[in-house]
């Protein structure tokens, strides 16, 4: 086996590279992408993914619908973002060419397999002519390979059907991929190993692809189309590092917090909705951790059965996406009136109603922060990175186990998917906040506060003398018996509302991510739109602009300086991938003149979307901002 | 685990209440229910701090607040749900669910379906009086065709459900009826479901005399009682009538019940066979009305089946199978 660890003279550097992979549902892009995810991390470079696949399971082959891409951004200097333009795209058909060509730069690089661009593919694509026979493609640079045919070659003495054989062609375009940014393939070669060990002629032969295509790479170089590159390796912290998902970062985080919380067992309840289900999924393999999971009739009964084990003294966990936390409003608002703790994660995707399952979006902020019925307050966080994900889970059970309330976690369905390198904290370093259950009677009602926190006592069912009634009436302050006296009402709104405005006192002052804390222009952004409008920023400092970036993780209640922090810049510009939610919370909050930059795309902000917007001009045409109307 | 030093095995019903007042109405069949219920926990028992008792919304729902027991006060027919919650937390509670057919049939329908599917160790206790009671008399999914109330000023149209044939159908293990008057029958029957592990499901008629009353007057009345009730026992026969004279056997070549005069041809009760069981719970007039232990039939439930651990390594699962080093 040939592998070129060195780079070899003659190879051109790259500070970071883009590339997106993409083909049929069938053709294992996802795969393809993750293993060069894997290649590239174990290469050294800092990356960032952004998995982008069709709802349909299996769509029909060759169409337009059916295309399933994977980006990795990944190079020597921090990638916070799947990158904006693609350097190179890996056309496995004429859809993937059509559906993603348009992301491609003036300039770069188009890898299609010609035996894929025959006339019912075509067709199927909406091609009138084959792009690869007139000067449509011109300003790429297309590289046309028959991977189908060097495939079967390559397959040929393992002696599978050809449609076997056709499977095997991710591989030989990844291994074309790996040997063009000097990758290994070792790790590659485990895992196939490991995949099909049942079936060793299966491996044999996707090995076999994977080394054609390295090899093919190897031997064309000195051609005048094909260059290898060299990426630097990324300066980063030292440690142990490994990938992670932001699915697998909130569920790791919540068992790390239920550790911290010291709290014996977690139940996690779920009900099937895109893309919260592999939240779901993930913890259910973690029943050595103390976690119970619950797949539960509907939305309802999962909110139900976690504030039930949560009443139970259990850490009570559920998760959906926007339509089923919307099922999820009434079980909240009791979970507040009986101030139990209650984790709920949010898988935002871009609605209202089924909308688009499978594109993210940040459009239920609104909803987490005020889509309850009555006076109805919560804290509300979001994670700004799939490596956030895993802090921000921990957060949520000190919060909700601190304060007795529900918290509401506001990922999407962007950060589920997508994958960053992550350094491994140790136990011995994670944070402890051990709860503690009342067992005392002398003195005790149910909603007897602490003085600090404003929290009830959380008493275990099981423990002796404790016996007590609690339920969605309203109670009375003093004994927590039911209560329909006025004043009493207000007085317990009134507590319900001082004790999550408290919690601002518990968490970080507001930081500047970039930039100064005073100036002409701070750009205020929330969740997974971190990296984007970091860059953005850094782009536009660059350029010699009076501008910083300001990244709120807590929504409900807002750092206590935040309004100060705001009002010290002339201007404040808020992207949202929503129609302009956080900007109105804040001009309400703080009446700052914030103007809102929407993206309802159900695609990632591009770093230059924001950097245009912070030069003051109109976004670029291609794909757009989106929306991009003024909110506020 | 909290182990308690206090046994409760000399506690009287009393001591099974709470301070607080009871509301329901002056002559409320909820009354006689408390009352059968805090007997049947003395007699067996129960031991207050490990006894939780849930409840969605309606009159029936107020009860957990009038047991000197644990107690939560849910949302409209979630009770099942949020008990589930409870035991997976915590099997070794003692569970109780109370409900009226419209928290328990009509907004908490799918959740009755699935615990008694899933056999979840709770007591599930549904008060059926036929009616909306603490909305103010609008008719419910158990209420007869042509019932008249507030939104149906020209009578029902709707054909009800029946409690115990939903039960079963959801694949309940055990399934009984009674009577909230019958306070001997309903003590007894509560005590068997309190020994029953798994959903145990008791549907009891409920006199709401506000909105519905004598609803059950045809089937309890004194006069009729004997007539149209039949008291079924494990392993006896299926008598009924002022004398035991008549009894109910299969009709030949038929899967349907008959009545016949009292002769050694009468079904004997079997509360393990379920197709007996779904032909009783289907009984009404002009047959006589099952009460009793219509079903019971156990198996392991639920929260006893799910596997958990603890004190699994952190480190390990955070470091996974491929991690790579970045040195200074």
């Amino acid at each position: 086996m040939a592998t070129s660890t060195v780079p070899r003279p003659g190879r051109e550097t790259r500070d970071s590279v883009v590339i997106r992979f993409a083909g049929d549902s069938g053709d294992g892009m996802q795969v393809t992408g993750s293993q060069f995810m894997l290649e590239t991390a174990l290469a050294g470079s800092d990356f960032s993914t952004f998995p982008d696949f069709p709802a349909e399971i299996r769509a029909p082959t060759g169409t337009t619908f059916g295309v399933s891409a994977f980006q990795i951004h990944f190079g020597g200097t921090d990638v916070m973002t799947p990158g904006d333009a693609v350097d190179v795209l890996v056309a496995m058909n004429p859809a993937a060419l059509t559906v993603e060509v348009s992301d491609v730069k003036v300039g770069g690089t188009v890898i299609v397999d010609t035996d894929a661009f025959n006339e019912r593919n075509l067709k199927k694509a909406g091609y009138a002519k084959n792009p690869l026979e007139d000067d449509s493609l011109a300003k790429y640079q297309v590289l046309k390979f028959d991977i189908t045919k060097l495939t079967a070659d390559a397959v040929k003495p393992h002696g599978l059907s050809s449609r076997e054989a056709h499977l095997c062609r991710n591989m030989w375009a990844l291994g074309l991929l790996l040997w063009m940014y000097g990758h290994e393939r070792t790790a590659t070669i485990e895992w196939l190993n490991r995949k099909f060990a049942k079936k060793p002629v299966i491996a044999a032969a996707n090995i076999a692809a994977l080394n054609a295509g390295h090899a093919f790479g190897e031997t064309a170089e000195m051609t005048e189309h094909m260059v290898g590159y060299v990426v630097p390796k990324a300066t980063v912290q030292a440690g142990r590092y490994r990938t992670v998902t932001g699915t697998e970062g909130l569920a790791w985080g919540l068992v790390a917090g239920l550790r911290a919380a010291g709290i014996e067992k977690m139940v996690f309840a779920g009900y099937p909705i895109t893309p919260a289900s592999a939240l779901l999924h993930t913890l259910a393999n973690l029943r050595a951790y103390g976690v119970v999971t619950f797949q539960a009739e509907d939305e309802i009964a999962a909110s139900g059965a976690a504030l039930g084990a949560s009443y139970a003294g259990a850490l009570g966990v559920t998760s959906s996406s926007g339509p089923g936390i919307a099922l999820k409003t009434e079980m909240l608002g009791l979970a507040i009136a009986t101030e139990l703790p209650l984790i709920v994660i949010d898988s935002q995707r871009a609605g209202p109603s089924t909308g688009m399952p499978t594109k993210a979006e940040q459009s239920d902020l609104f909803q987490a922060v005020h889509g309850r019925n009555a006076d109805a307050p919560l804290a509300v966080i979001a994670p700004t990175s799939t490596a956030d994900c895993f802090d921000i889970a921990i957060e949520a059970v000190r919060l909700a186990t601190k304060y007795m309330t529900p918290v509401i976690v506001l990922s999407d369905g962007y950060l589920a998917h997508a994958a960053e390198p992550w350094r491994i904290p140790h136990e011995a370093e994670l944070p402890r906040f051990p709860v503690t259950y009342r067992t005392e009677p002398e003195g005790f009602h149910p909603f007897l506060r602490d003085p600090d926190t404003l929290a009830r006592p959380w008493v275990k069912p099981g423990t002796p003398q404790l016996e007590h009634r609690i339920g969605g009436l309203e109670r009375d302050y003093d004994s927590g018996h039911i209560s329909y006296d006025p004043d009493n009402h207000a007085r317990m709104t009134k507590a319900r509302a001082d004790k999550i405005a408290g919690i601002a006192n518990d968490i970080p002052l507001q930081n500047v991510s970039l930039g100064e804390d005073h100036g002409k222009l701070a750009v205020v952004g929330w969740g997974s739109t971190f990296g984007a409008i970091h860059q953005a920023v850094k782009i536009a400092r660059d350029e010699g602009n009076d501008v910083a970036h300001i990244h709120v993780r807590y929504l409900s209640p807002f750092p206590r300086n935040l309004g100060d922090l705001l009002k010290r810049y002339d201007r404040v510009l808020v992207p949202e991938m929503n129609n302009g939610q956080l900007v109105k919370l804040l001009r309400a909050e703080y009446l700052v003149d914030a103007e809102g930059f929407s993206k309802v795309t159900g695609k990632p902000f591009r770093v230059t979307d924001i950097v245009q917007r912070i030069r003051g001009g109109a976004p670029p045409p291609s794909e757009g901002s989106g929306f991009g109307g003024e909110a506020g | 685990m909290t182990v308690t030093t206090i046994t409760d095995a000399q506690l009287a019903p009393k001591d099974y209440a709470s301070d607080q007042e009871v509301r329901w109405c002056p002559g409320c069949g909820d009354y006689a229910i408390l009352k059968a219920v805090q007997k049947a926990c003395a007699d067996m028992g129960v031991v207050r701090e490990r006894t939780v008792f849930v409840s969605g919304i309606g009159c029936a729902a107020r009860f957990p607040y009038y047991m000197s027991t644990y107690g939560f006060h849910t949302v409209h027919g979630r009770a099942p749900a949020i008990a589930t919650g409870i035991k997976l937390a915590n099997p070794d509670l003692d569970v109780w669910v109370m409900t009226g057919d419209g928290d328990g049939l009509s907004i908490g329908g799918n959740h009755m379906l699935h615990v008694l599917r899933r056999n979840v160790d709770l007591k599930i206790i549904l008060f059926n009086n036929e009616i909306y009671g603490l909305t103010k008399g609008q008719y419910s999914p158990t209420s007869r065709r042509g019932t008249r109330s507030p939104s149906t000023p020209l009578g029902s149209i709707e054909n009800p459900v029946s409690a115990c044939a939903f039960a079963l159908g959801a694949g309940a293990r055990f399934v009984a009826r009674s009577i909230d008057t019958l306070q001997a029958h309903l003590i007894a029957t509560l005590k068997r479901a309190q020994g029953h592990r798994g959903a145990s499901f008791i549907e009891i008629l409920q006199n709401c005399v506000v909105f519905n009353d004598a609803v059950f007057e045809n089937i309890t009345g004194k006069e009729v009682a004997p007539d149209a009730q039949v008291l079924v026992e494990h392993s006896k026969p299926l008598l009924f009538g002022k004398n035991k004279e008549k009894g109910l056997r299969l009709k030949p070549g038929k899967l349907e019940l008959e009545i016949v005069p009292a002769a050694p041809d009468v079904l004997v009760h079997d509360e393990t066979n379920r197709p007996l069981a779904q032909l009783l719970a289907a009984l009404e007039p002009p047959f006589p009305v099952a009460m009793g232990v219509l079903y019971c039939n156990p198996a392991t439930s639920y929260e006893r089946e799910v596997v958990v651990g603890s004190g699994g390594s952190l480190d390990a699962l955070l470091n996974g199978e491929r991690t790579w080093e970045v040195v200074p």
